[in-house]
């Protein structure tokens, strides 16, 4: 199989390029693409990626598999791979530290913006804050975000404004905490994302949600954020 | 919160709001006008002319005006704010949109009212 990896080291290289490795891969199973590239990394040591849990939960092996984004270990190479071949690139739209490493600066910077912790200012209960099922259910679909901006990277209105607009995987996370029964800073979350960009500069193209490797739809929870922004000012 | 002064109205809520009721209005004026069109394959010029003299006509139309005066703003200030980065070429583009716009607005309503 031939796999074309996005190739960029600063301290060597004028400029990024895509280099090509024929690989065999052993028959009679399906790796995942993070199989392939320790494969290739045994052959050629200067590949860098960054990989960690290798199943899915941490989120660190996001990158562009054939034009999609994905996390590599989870991702088989029957479902990355275009008439044999595998093109691997880095996240688009941010920085490229080496290889298939970007700088997620910009991506951590909006997810601190909508302050994803808890805020209440009533007092402490003895135990614990109670939610009813009802309440803890809302918060499905939204907690289980692991931050590998996947969805971020996939979104065009995020390549153009990283700075200003939150982008999907912040979104999610600021309505995980507007939908939290827990959370008492409810209008001052909403105040700080009634923009021009924060919020509406989606346009519903759902990119984030054709790309998500944990299945969930920020799309959905930007609508729920502009329906608590219209319900609060009209 | 991103604060910016060139946008609609200021809040993006606002602007997201008018984009939508204006494009509502839009759509109305569009689909009756393909449909007075339709109905009346026959249509003479006094009849024309006698369907923009009625005030709610000239109010419909107006209306529309001003949609598209602003349906367009939000939808070009988007678009600058995406894809022009240098400041004062952007700053130039936005203020000929909005110079074009309000031409359209005066000159339409000199054209429905007939002055």
């Amino acid at each position: 199989m031939l796999v074309s990896i996005y190739r960029y080291n600063p301290e060597k290289d004028d400029a990024p390029y895509m280099q090509d490795f024929e690989i065999e891969l052993p028959a009679g199973k399906d790796l995942m693409v993070l199989d392939v590239l320790n494969l290739l990394k045994a052959q050629d040591p200067s590949i860098s990626y960054r990989r960690s849990c290798r199943e899915g939960v941490c989120g660190s092996d996001g990158m562009n598999m054939s034009g999609k984004n994905g996390l590599a270990c989870i991702t088989p190479v029957s479902a990355a791979a275009k008439n044999n071949k595998l093109v691997l690139r880095p996240l688009p739209g941010l920085p490229v530290v080496r290889d298939l490493v970007v700088d997620m600066g910009q991506f951590y910077k909006q997810y601190e913006k909508i302050k994803p912790f808890l805020i209440n200012d009533t007092p402490a209960p003895a135990i614990e804050r109670l939610q009813s099922p009802e309440e803890r259910e809302k918060l499905d679909g939204l907690y289980e975000c692991i931050l590998c901006a996947c969805c971020s990277t996939a979104c065009p209105s995020f390549w153009w404004n990283p700075d200003k607009f939150v982008g999907p995987s912040g979104l999610l996370q600021a309505y995980r905490f507007l939908a939290d029964s827990r959370d008492t800073a409810t209008q001052d979350r909403l105040s700080e994302l009634d923009d021009p960009f924060s919020v509406f500069r989606c346009h519903g193209i759902m990119n984030c949600v054709n790309v998500c490797p944990k299945g969930l739809n920020p799309t959905k929870a930007i609508g729920n954020i502009r329906t608590m922004l219209i319900q609060r000012a009209t | 919160m991103v604060t910016q002064i060139t946008s609609f109205g200021r809040s993006g809520l606002y602007d997201w709001m008018m984009q939508r009721i204006s494009a509502l209005v839009l759509s109305v004026y569009s689909i009756f006008l393909i449909g007075y069109l339709l109905l009346n394959p026959d249509l003479t010029y006094e009849q024309w002319s006698g369907l923009f003299e009625t005030t709610s006509m000239r109010i419909f139309s107006l209306l529309t005006l001003l949609s598209i005066g602003i349906h367009s703003w939000i939808g070009l200030w988007s678009i600058s704010t995406d894809y022009i980065k240098s400041t004062g070429v952007r700053f130039f583009f936005q203020s000929l949109c909005g110079l074009v716009m309000f031409i359209y607005v005066v000159w339409g309503i000199q054209v429905l009212w007939g002055l």
